[in-house]
């Protein structure tokens, strides 16, 4: 049985639908990566797995239980959400800001105990940002804000993360340590449910893409089956081509930059340095 | 365990400050005679006293206490108030006012006076009315489907102004004689008229209030990071979101039912506060607290001191907030974007 369900759900802000008929299964120990342009209803999608907001038709599952009827608390303590946009008006530490994953295991009124502080002790070591604890949280760069989010989310105790855009606004050496942070955690049997604009983030740890237009799944299957072309072009409309390196790694190459003469024996100029000497 | 000590020595320099003031006045009494006195008190202890003890009684109990108090108390509601709603509502320039309360509470004092000539009327009317104010900008916000933070602003933002303009009725219908100088000097905000019946009918809710807040202060930083985002972690957000407001109404109408309208210190003690322990609002909210009673215990002796007349002290508040704001803002607006 899928640890997570999705069935017919279908939302609207006012009265623009942004989903249609959505369905989705997610088992445990998957990355599934939300793919899809922007307005097409990706992070909806995300906040409805989460009960944030209410499908106003169908129904979202886990472990066959409807989300709606699992109080908040006890949700809190299977899912964690990492948003996409932060509002920090506050500068707490980041050990602070790590302890609030343990507000799910409290009751209303509270007081962290040792062992919550032990918990953000521990979490914080196994992503190697100790050395952050003491600082505040706004100061810290976007890479190792993300981490702090995903150390709150395992204090939170949660074995699935739902993570919006977590690459955006990260540079490229943050990215792929990101990445590599999920597929570890993914080996230790968490459950990722993410969003990205980066096809190739897809394509090199998710298990599974769901591609999303306009509100509705037009493809959903294992990485190598529906990142291709075809589905690419149907998403952003624009043309790339999925090239495989050696081996099983595959990345994305946009035609355009092809067409621009970027290829080898045309005996044309590349229009980078044409462009570049008569700057000069 | 810093932040233990920075607590401690706080609680034990407002004791000071307010022995210490409990000395200064028209009357002469010694530091000795003061602590001699409470002895004698709490513990029936054979003292030497260098004055009478009724009236002692009458200078310290009855009051010198009652207005100090009542400083202890109104710097600390506004305080923990505007430190709970700074964090609420993910604004560091926040007042405990924003919803309406003290505009909504003037109007009703205001209205009081004109009405009656009972202090318990007029007390009962300011303390009504500033829940009523609070009570329509929450309406406002929920007429529109949301008790999201933007709305709830806007709510308070238009019940002030409506409470605001009726008070500038009730201001213009007053009897220019007796009512209105006695509504203006009343608004300037002061401890003159407090006295020991109100301190005690007023110490349970206001004691009651703070510890409620202290110990809800834990939900506070997770609401700073948003709605969705406290949602996720298992927060109850509207639900804490309403006691929390209805509690720092209560505080806010109690003291402008005590001091009128003091300005200024719910939104920098604070500031004063985070620059002292820094944002965990776990320790800032009692932190804040006590640096609020401090304050005003400091600002009111110098309110009755310094000249021969009373300076009200909503205008020393001010005249000392105002400078220090302008300093702090550019701390305040870091990391606010």
């Amino acid at each position: 049985m899928a640890l997570m369900e999705v069935r017919n759900v279908t939302f609207a802000y006012r009265d623009k639908p942004v989903l249609k008929d959505v369905s989705v299964e997610i088992g445990e120990g998957e990355v599934v990566t939300l793919l899809g342009p922007n307005g097409s209803g990706k992070s909806t999608l995300l906040k409805a797995t989460i009960g944030l907001i209410r499908p106003g038709q169908g129904t979202v599952r886990l472990a066959g239980r409807d989300i709606s009827s699992i109080p908040q608390k006890e949700l809190a303590r299977q899912i964690a959400y990492v948003p996409q946009f932060h509002r920090s008006a506050f500068p707490y530490r980041v050990f602070d800001v790590i302890l609030m994953g343990r507000m799910p295991h409290k009751t209303f009124f509270f007081r962290y105990s040792q062992e919550d502080i032990d918990i953000a002790r521990t979490v914080m070591e196994r992503l190697s940002i100790t050395h952050l604890a003491g600082r505040p949280y706004t100061e810290i760069s976007g890479g190792e804000r993300q981490l702090t989010l995903i150390a709150r989310a395992l204090a939170q105790g949660a074995s699935i993360f739902v993570m919006d855009e977590p690459a955006s606004g990260l540079d490229y050496g943050n990215q792929l340590k990101l990445l590599e942070h999920i597929t570890a955690l993914s080996g230790e049997g968490y459950t990722f449910i993410k969003s990205t604009h980066s096809p190739e983030h897809a394509l090199w740890i998710a298990h599974r893409a769901v591609m999303i237009r306009k509100g509705t799944i037009i493809a959903d299957g294992r990485c190598d089956d529906v990142v291709n072309s075809e589905t690419l072009l149907q998403l952003y409309s624009t043309r790339v081509k999925v090239v495989r390196l050696n081996g099983s790694l595959r990345v994305c190459v946009p035609e355009m930059l092809k067409d621009n003469g970027a290829e080898e024996g045309t005996g044309r100029q590349p229009m980078f340095v044409r462009t570049g000497t008569s700057r000069r | 365990m810093r932040e233990g000590l920075v607590i401690a020595g706080l609680a034990c320099a407002l004791v000071l400050a307010v022995l210490i003031s409990l000395v200064l006045g028209k009357y002469p009494v010694g530091i000795e005679d003061v602590c001699g006195f409470f002895l004698w008190k709490a513990f029936n202890a054979s003292v030497n006293l260098s004055v009478d003890r009724q009236l002692l009684e009458n200078i310290l109990l009855n009051i010198r206490l009652p207005r100090i108090m009542a400083a202890v108390f109104v710097g600390a509601s506004l305080s923990i108030s505007g430190t709970a709603f700074q964090a609420m509502f993910i604004n560091p320039l926040v007042s405990p006012g924003i919803l309406g309360v003290l505009a909504g509470a003037s109007f009703g004092a205001a209205l009081g006076m004109v009405l009656s000539k009972s202090w318990f009327f007029v007390q009962a009317s300011c303390f009504l009315f500033g829940f009523m104010a609070v009570a329509a900008a929450v309406g406002i916000a929920r007429f529109y489907k949301g008790n999201s933070i933007i709305l709830l602003i806007l709510g308070g933002v238009i019940s002030g102004a409506l409470f605001t303009s009726l008070l500038s009725i009730v201001k213009y219908l007053a009897d220019p004689y007796n009512q209105l100088p006695a509504i203006v000097y009343w608004l300037m905000g002061g401890l003159t008229l407090v006295d020991a019946g109100t301190i005690r009918s007023t110490a349970i809710p206001v004691v009651a209030g703070i510890g409620l807040v202290v110990s809800l202060s834990g939900y506070l930083n997770v609401l700073s990071m948003g709605d969705e985002e406290a949602r996720a972690m298992g927060v109850p957000v509207e639900r804490i979101r309403i006691i929390l407001i209805v509690i720092a109404t209560m505080l806010s109408a109690i003291t402008v039912m005590l001091a009128g309208m003091v300005g200024w210190v719910g939104l920098i003690i604070p500031h004063i506060s985070r620059m002292i322990v820094g944002p965990d609002n776990r320790v800032l909210i009692p932190v804040s607290a006590l640096v609020g009673a401090l304050y005003l215990v400091a600002v009111d002796d110098v309110s009755r001191l310094l000249f021969t007349t009373e300076i009200p002290l909503g205008i020393v508040t001010s005249l000392v907030g105002i400078p220090f704001f302008a300093v702090v803002l550019k701390r305040a607006g870091r990391g606010w974007s």
